[in-house]
């Protein structure tokens, strides 16, 4: 394929999208409140339309038979390219607003520098995503400080979330070799000016939250390169169900 | 003004066909009927989410995934809605919630079976939100304000939903043999259930002559009934799949179809607990509730310690 890097990265941006989502979706109709349960399908459905948009210029790209679903739901584990932040079980409450988080502070100045990409498809998406995007830090962020500045416990529970997911974080900033080229082609987005308006928005709500960032070093990981968690086969299980079971029909 | 004065007058306006407003005195009875019947409506979409939801994560399509992810929010948006206008009765969410959990308010039995394939969940567009909407067009006239009000909007989504479910049947007919075994799997197991959706024989339902008398509901259950079966059998034909009811033919001279026995047997055990999944549903939303708890006590708390630093800036 004659855009292989081009087509990876966007595996790269819809696999965090779709992983997220799928996560998200799983609380529909088991969260804490009926506004919170609309608010995180909001969230979920928002993500799903960029995986679709991402990933139908992916099939575009790839020719063949490729369609958004065939790149959604069958490939093998390895060739997935998100971030193992976005995999993350929702263990608590606190894990799925932390979760959130963290991805969003990432997000918005992600989707702020694709709105320049070189590649008109990719600035197009962005642009669109952008609001989504801003929406869902705003309430994640409101949850960060709802939950670190409630009760006791509630600040228990986030500062163990935070904990557990801020080790994860540092992946999404480190540069893999095709967010490198992307980025020196001007179709990618700079991952270090990235993560210093994540980092920027991180300490403001942290300390608006009471909590405090943890100092444990960034955890090994490797999900851009397609090394994933154990969690992620279960994942898969799920969202390859109907596919991998019924293959070739129309839905 | 004495009772009986103000019982003719809201007997009047009731006959006159005006809506009754929150503001306005209402027979204790009234009040009652219809906390029961709109808590028990907000249940439904509430509890309904369940057995949907159960199929987002595996859902075929990234289009079929974004369309049920709506269509269950969709739910979520009118559960509240309907505890909205319920709380205009005097009731708050929570009681209303707590008598969810606790078995004493009744949910829509229909959500007592279980989602097994994938083709349920167009099945259930079709056929439940399609029952749901014969009985929500006719409260979209109800007597009582808010509640009329509230199915405006819902039937609106409500029949968006029934598409919806029709074409993922139809997709499924259209597919496969194994496709359409799916789909007509589907329609064995969610069609008499469905029918079930209208409620006892209005010979044996105990509320039907009250409510028809205070225009709660303007068709009875039987009519309702009638009228979900001469609608939707046309529609399997398209489909091309089966209504499993022998007895199921065209009347002439009624210019209904005539159908088959409902095992009212079954009915009666499911409403009274035995479903296959009333103890999972109720387990699965008192499970949310309690796990949420501390979410929802750290949200009040903290806007409490919001409120407090207001006031001291403005001391
Ligand atoms: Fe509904
Ligand atoms: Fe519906």
């Amino acid at each position: 394929m004659k855009d292989q890097s081009l087509y990876e990265y966007l595996l790269m941006l819809g696999d965090n999208s779709m992983i997220l989502g799928h996560r998200l979706s799983e609380l529909c109709g088991h969260g804490p409140s009926l506004e919170t349960d609309i608010a995180l399908t909001n969230i979920s459905l928002d993500l799903f339309g960029q995986v679709r948009s991402y990933f139908q210029y992916a099939a575009e790209l790839k020719g063949d038979e490729a369609t958004e679903d065939s790149i959604a739901f069958l490939r093998f584990d390895r060739d997935y390219r998100n971030s193992i932040i976005v995999e993350q079980p929702n263990t608590d409450f606190a894990h799925v607003i932390v979760r959130q988080f963290l991805f969003d502070s990432y997000h918005v100045p992600l989707l702020e520098q694709l709105m320049h990409s070189e590649d008109e498809t990719i600035a197009a998406i962005a642009a669109k995503s952008i609001k989504e995007a801003k929406y869902h830090l705003r309430f994640s962020s409101e949850w960060m400080k709802r939950l670190g500045d409630g009760t006791e416990e509630s600040h228990q529970r986030t500062q163990a979330a935070l904990n557990h997911l801020y080790p994860y974080l540092h992946e999404l900033y480190h540069e893999s070799p095709i967010e490198k080229e992307m980025k020196e082609q001007g179709i990618g987005a700079d991952l270090s000016v990235v993560k210093d308006h994540s980092l920027a928005t991180i300490n403001e709500v942290i300390a608006e939250a009471t909590l405090s960032i943890p100092e444990s070093e960034p955890r090994m990981v490797r999900g851009k390169q397609g090394i994933h968690s154990e969690h992620m086969g279960f994942i898969l299980s799920d969202l390859q169900f109907m596919q991998r079971a019924y293959p070739n029909m129309q839905w | 003004m004495d009772i009986k004065s103000l019982e003719d007058r809201f007997e009047a306006k009731i006959a006159a066909g005006e809506s009754i407003e929150p503001k306005d005195w209402m027979p204790e009875k009234y009040r009652k009927t219809h906390i029961r019947q709109i808590s028990q409506h907000a249940h439904s979409e509430i509890v309904g989410m369940l057995p949907e939801g159960n199929w987002i994560t595996r859902a075929p399509s990234l289009r079929r995934k974004v369309a049920l992810l709506a269509k269950v929010q969709d739910e979520a948006g009118h559960g509240l809605y309907l505890y909205s206008a319920a709380e205009t009765l005097g009731i708050s969410r929570d009681e209303m919630t707590e008598q969810l959990l606790s078995g004493k308010a009744k949910y829509s039995s229909i959500f007592n079976y279980p989602t097994l394939t994938w083709a349920d969940i167009g099945a259930i567009g079709w056929l439940v939100d399609g029952a749901a909407i014969i009985n929500q067009v006719m409260l979209t006239r109800t007597s009582y304000g808010p509640y009329a009000r509230a199915m405006v909007r819902i039937c609106k989504e409500e029949s968006f939903h029934q598409r919806q479910g029709y074409e993922i049947m139809l997709t499924l007919c259209n597919g496969t043999p194994e496709q359409k075994a799916l789909a007509q799997d589907a329609l064995n197991r969610w069609w008499w259930p469905s029918l079930m959706m209208f409620g006892p024989r209005d010979a044996e339902s105990p509320h039907t002559e009250q409510s028809m008398k205070w225009k709660i509901k303007r068709k009875t259950n039987d009519e309702l009934r009638q009228q979900f079966i001469d609608i939707t059998k046309p529609q399997a034909d398209i489909l091309g799949i089966t209504i499993p009811d022998p007895d199921l033919k065209w009347n002439e001279e009624r210019g209904h179809y005539d159908f088959g026995d409902i095992d009212w047997d079954e009915f009666w055990q499911v409403v009274n607990g035995n479903g296959q999944c009333n103890k999972d549903r109720i387990a699965a939303k008192q499970k949310a509730w309690d796990e949420g708890a501390w979410v929802r006590d750290a949200a009040v708390a903290h806007a409490e310690k919001k409120e407090q630093k207001k006031q001291k800036l403005s001391a």
